[in-house]
């Protein structure tokens, strides 16, 4: 297949047209100076910027999403890297239960177990919303978290855990200065995917919300319902920004690690 | 770092931990996901098989025989296929032009398509909202260069869904393909193309039946991420297009209706369940052809 194929070619460039068209059509509707989203743009400014941040409902709400996800991670990251390294150095019968049980949480819709997570935790515990956000978020990233550290375990030779055993090291040792270090770069794109994930979710935390209590994604949902103006643009690309950071720093750690 | 033996000779022989250790280790895990997947689920799920203390299907039956609901079943799974559809279409040629790109440019195809799964699906129902609407850019140049007189109505349908869920999930089907297509030598094509196979017959004949478990996987992750989106549906589709996802929400907070949320609820499951089993099925035998 030496020579170049003309459809071939056509397709690759309309597919990526349709992905990238509509975020670059974004990023520049969000200079214009007319009060609604025109294009093409008109003129330039950042006065949509700076109504983002001068926007308390934003600000409020980007401090809720963020220091939640970043708090549903960790615990996603601590319930789920011991529960992968146990079920990688062990094998017995029930291991395959255990492991779609960790999976699970990616087979049920996230708007079912919103609005069972709702009845349970809000209704029936009478636990707060920040609560149930966590937990809920918690629930719903930690199969990230066991999956690609899971990956990262299974291709570590347990002949070097068994080495430093037998030159003395207890198995508390052995896991933090032998299996963690050697997995930090799964934990890292673990910890970044499930961070992302959290912090974009919508359906769950829809049905998690109350007053004063509202997620990012969820706030701006409703902003655009009453609203068409190019702030939401401009908060768009901040959040494109931030998947970018991101993307660039897992991939730079990736490869670093590998 | 170079790989050093097989690891699961060791990994897999038999218990390298002690017992009370082991379950310490997935104990947390465990109660987790128990306590707060399980454990909710199973209490709005089961109470909708009981009607009067009896064992009944009645809730399904009248939400199902309703018209209305029904049609909202109908057209979420109908998203759902489509969806997965369109997005096999457009993926299978890209990925294999992705997957016979040397490996750097490859990872930067694969980062390309990667980028809009980490943005926010509201970001990205917005930006459709902003091509599609009422005085959107589509209608905006169509009505100026003088194919329509009248802007058309493409925002608040179910085409519009349908456009925001190929947008948000051809990416997945893209890299499922991808990681698939990578595995297919360059000899098998030659070989192909040396026994008189031209491209078109070579793609169709060779690359897509070898294709067909990334197809599956990609169809699986497609159809499930489609039928169950809460943002785009909600926000291209409006109120006269509800899916399953938004039904559910309208019931549960806004009409305050529990049980029949918890019925919608448990249709979901039963479905997602029904077709990621199915197509499990088909990839299952699939692979024992093959191999």
């Amino acid at each position: 297949m030496k020579r170049k194929n003309t459809f071939l070619i056509f397709m690759v460039g309309l597919v990526y047209f349709f992905i990238f068209a509509p975020l670059v059509l974004i990023a520049l509707t969000s200079f214009t100076t007319e009060s609604y989203i025109a294009f093409p743009p008109v003129g330039f400014t950042l006065d949509w910027y700076s109504k983002v941040f001068a926007n308390k409902t934003f600000i409020s709400s980007f401090k809720l999403s963020f220091t939640i996800s970043l708090a549903a991670t960790s615990i996603a990251l601590l319930v789920g890297v011991p529960g992968a390294y146990a079920l990688s150095r062990n094998s017995f019968r029930g291991k395959k239960f255990i492991k779609d049980l960790f999976f699970s949480p990616n087979l049920v819709p996230q708007v079912v177990l919103g609005f069972a997570l709702f009845t349970f935790i809000i209704v029936r515990l009478r636990l707060n919303v920040q609560a149930a956000l966590l937990l809920g978020l918690a629930i719903s990233v930690v199969t990230y978290a066991f999956r690609i550290v899971g990956a990262s375990i299974e291709s570590l030779d347990y002949a070097i855990e068994e080495a430093a055993m037998s030159l003395g090291a207890n198995r508390l040792t052995v896991f933090f200065r032998i299996v963690l270090p050697n997995i930090s770069s799964g934990i890292v794109s673990a910890f970044l995917l499930a961070f992302i994930n959290a912090f974009n979710n919508v359906p769950l935390t829809i049905f998690l919300s109350g007053p004063g209590v509202v997620t990012l994604p969820v706030a701006m949902m409703s902003y655009i319902e009453y609203n068409y103006d190019p702030t939401v643009s401009a908060l768009s690309v901040l959040l494109m920004l931030m998947s970018l950071a991101i993307m660039l720093v897992s991939e730079k750690l990736v490869k670093s690690g590998r | 770092m170079p790989r050093l033996r097989e690891p699961e000779r060791y990994s897999k022989g038999g218990p390298c931990l002690r017992k009370k250790s082991f379950w310490l280790l997935l104990l947390p895990g465990l109660l987790l996901i128990l306590v707060f997947l399980i454990l909710p689920i199973a209490r709005i799920v089961l109470p909708t098989f009981q009607v009067e203390g009896q064992l009944s299907l009645s809730l399904y039956q009248k939400f199902l025989g309703d018209s209305f609901y029904l049609r909202i079943f109908l057209r979420t799974l109908r998203v759902g296929v489509v969806t997965a559809l369109i997005s096999m279409v457009l993926a299978l040629p890209v990925s294999f032009y992705i997957s016979r790109q040397p490996g750097s440019r490859k990872g930067i195809f694969i980062a390309m398509a990667t980028f809009p799964l980490l943005t926010n699906t509201v970001v990205r129902a917005f930006a459709w909202i902003t091509i599609l609407g009422r005085e959107g850019i589509l209608n905006n140049t169509l009505v100026r260069l003088g194919i329509v007189s009248e802007p058309l109505k493409l925002l608040y349908t179910e085409g519009a869904i349908l456009v925001g869920s190929v947008y948000l999930f051809l990416p997945i089907m893209l890299i499922s393909l991808v990681g698939v297509m990578e595995n297919i030598s360059d000899e098998t094509l030659e070989a192909a193309q040396s026994l008189g196979a031209n491209r078109l017959t070579t793609f169709l004949r060779v690359v897509v039946p070898l294709s067909v478990p990334g197809l599956i996987v990609g169809s699986v992750l497609v159809f499930a991420g489609a039928s169950a989106a809460y943002s785009t549906p909600l926000m291209l589709g409006g109120n006269k297009n509800m899916l399953l996802s938004t039904l559910i929400y309208q019931q549960a907070m806004t009409l305050d209706n529990w049980t029949r949320a918890s019925v919608i609820a448990t249709v979901m499951i039963v479905t997602s369940y029904l077709v990621v089993g199915i197509l499990n099925q088909v990839a299952a035998r699939i692979g024992e052809k093959t191999t």
